[in-house]
């Protein structure tokens, strides 16, 4: 490519790059003025900059409480997930029968399902267990998100040679301590894999955790959802809540961005 | 080795199949048998045959938000192909800044659909309404008011968060032609274009393909951007069919009839699925 054109392409580039973060621009500096400010005009620069809305919806939100309710339970998920999906992978691929083969397909057919075809029954079953809470939910994310990550296990583990399980056992190894021991670390890039694809999914998730947790065990979204219903129109308030809400997931995202990166592209590809 | 009758087998499965069960195969048989029912949530008097079923034909509601949902579908499939492949081709060329236009691409994905909706809806209420006085362009006015706004709103919102995923695909499988191809065609004097339809568009076929079909399911399911942005609103106009399920369900109270929507609704995502599954089958034959 010659120089000139590479140039007129990074033009280009960084226009649309500025069209794309324009939302974000507008959020942040509107998060900063006072309502009159926004009144008066959106897209400039706040000219009496405030950092009253940040105090005022931090509080609103209870945004510690929500932020530790995300974290408790998309850590937990998280593991659990890893967990059984890695285990489970293990047992079905390492056995070559016809129900090994017929249990595989029965946990890629339920990726078919649609969360509102199980919806009502599955918060009713749990509702009457008294199991509508995050310890709930953790099993439901395990019981909705173990399909394709299994899916994905399976794949690397038939890269790994039955040899390395049979020199276990030789030297007598349960089953438990060569998937542990000998499986499981060789596991390891698909595990980033399957943590990145399930932290997004469950941090960002609305619907299911709206039908299933009580106020009090409420997550970033849920808390988000409820604080705009109360602050309609007042965008100062709201602006300050989105910024501060999506702050994580953006620190996130700039610190891990390169597992992230091939962590989607595993998970859509393979 | 682990054998069918082996304890270990049945133990490392029990999690995720037990979770299975509670989660997704024993509700789903539920609704379905619901379906069939006067089920109000707790209980049911008697079984109704396809009562329900026939009744969601008649249900204004549904069949206009099928419809939607069926536009919506269609123009987010092309334009996030289009520009998702335009991204990825843009990113892939070498020049400064490239790599830091992948970052800013990528990044509204990883903010959920519910917080997007409230961004966007900020935007298009007050961002356009500025930009619209600001350049006398009456049409920037008024969005997310009426039915059509609502539609190009929620279309704009999803490929503004769902390019950069889109775009990350394909510099995969871009990524995978070999260089020599490309050098090799350039040395015999082939155009850009004739590179691009010759020699990319081919090699990177599986790739569309696979951003097809993710397009497609996900565009059936959207509900947390359609929730927060226009809440289906005004008057259901720009209500999508998963948001249709649920709100006959938790606004309407009508559970079986929200069941019954949604056997529709999981045959409609399946179909789209197997077809992809057999289109990938045949094409692997064809090669």
């Amino acid at each position: 490519m010659s120089k000139k054109s590479r140039t007129t392409l990074g033009v280009f580039g960084i226009i649309l790059g500025i069209i794309w973060l324009f939302p974000f621009y507008l959020i942040l500096t509107n998060s900063f003025k006072t309502p009159k400010g926004i009144f008066a005009s959106v897209l400039s620069l706040p000219v009496h900059s405030t950092t009253d809305n940040y105090v005022n919806s931090f509080k609103a939100l209870d945004f510690m409480a929500s932020l530790t309710h995300s974290l408790i339970i998309t850590v937990a998920s998280v593991i659990v997930i890893i967990l059984g999906a890695s285990m489970g992978a293990y047992a079905l691929q390492r056995n070559k029968s016809k129900l090994s083969g017929g249990l595989l397909m029965l946990f890629i057919s339920a990726m078919l399902i649609p969360f509102q075809s199980v919806m009502i029954p599955l918060t009713a079953n749990f509702g009457s267990v008294h199991f509508l809470n995050m310890w709930g939910l953790v099993v439901m994310y395990l019981g909705f998100d173990c399909s394709l990550s299994i899916f994905l296990y399976q794949g690397t583990l038939s890269s790994i040679p039955l040899a390395m399980d049979e020199a276990a056992e030789m030297e007598g190894a349960s089953r438990w301590q060569i998937f542990y021991k000998v499986i499981f670390p060789m596991l390891s890039p698909m595990t980033v894999t399957v943590a990145i694809l399930n932290i997004i999914a469950i941090w960002n998730d609305y619907l299911l955790p709206s039908l299933v947790l009580p106020q009090t065990q409420y997550t970033i979204p849920l808390q988000m959802f409820n604080f705009f219903g109360q602050y309609t129109k007042q965008w100062h308030l709201a602006l300050a809540g989105i910024t501060i809400s999506i702050l994580p997931v953006i620190l996130f995202y700039l610190i891990a961005q390169k597992w992230i990166i091939k962590g989607v592209t595993d998970g859509a590809v393979k | 080795m682990m054998k069918n009758r082996s304890l270990s087998f049945w133990l490392f499965l029990t999690p995720t199949l037990v979770a299975l069960a509670l989660v997704v195969f024993i509700p789903v048989l539920e609704g379905l048998f619901y379906s069939f029912t006067d089920w109000d949530g707790l209980t049911y008097t008697k079984m109704v045959g396809f009562q329900n079923y026939i009744q969601l034909f008649h249900d204004k509601a549904f069949i206009n938000a099928f419809w939607f949902t069926v536009g919506f579908v269609i123009v987010t499939v092309i334009l996030l192909n289009v520009i998702g492949l335009g991204l990825a081709l843009l990113v892939t060329q070498k020049f400064k800044g490239s790599n830091f236009l992948r970052t800013v691409f990528f990044m509204p994905n990883m903010i959920g659909g519910l917080i997007l909706g409230f961004i966007w809806q900020f935007i298009f209420t007050q961002g356009f309404s500025a930009l619209g006085t600001a350049l006398h362009m009456s049409w920037l006015q008024d969005w997310l008011t009426d039915a059509t706004t609502g539609f190009w709103g929620l279309v704009i919102v999803t490929v503004w968060q769902m390019s950069g995923y889109i775009m990350i695909i394909y510099i995969a499988y871009l990524q995978n032609i070999p260089n020599e191809v490309i050098e090799a065609a350039e040395i015999d004097g082939a155009s850009a274009w004739q590179r691009f339809t010759k020699i990319t568009f081919p090699m990177i076929a599986p790739a569309f393909t696979v951003c097809m079909f993710l397009t497609l399911s996900n565009g059936f399911k959207i509900y947390d951007q359609n929730l927060s942005l226009t809440n289906g609103g005004p008057y259901h106009s720009t209500q999508m069919l998963a948001m249709d399920i649920v709100n006959t369900a938790y606004n309407s109270s009508n559970f079986a009839l929200s069941e019954a929507k949604a056997m529709i609704f999981f045959l409609i995502v399946a179909a789209i699925s197997l077809l992809q599954v057999f289109y990938n089958r045949k094409r692997e034959v064809d090669l």
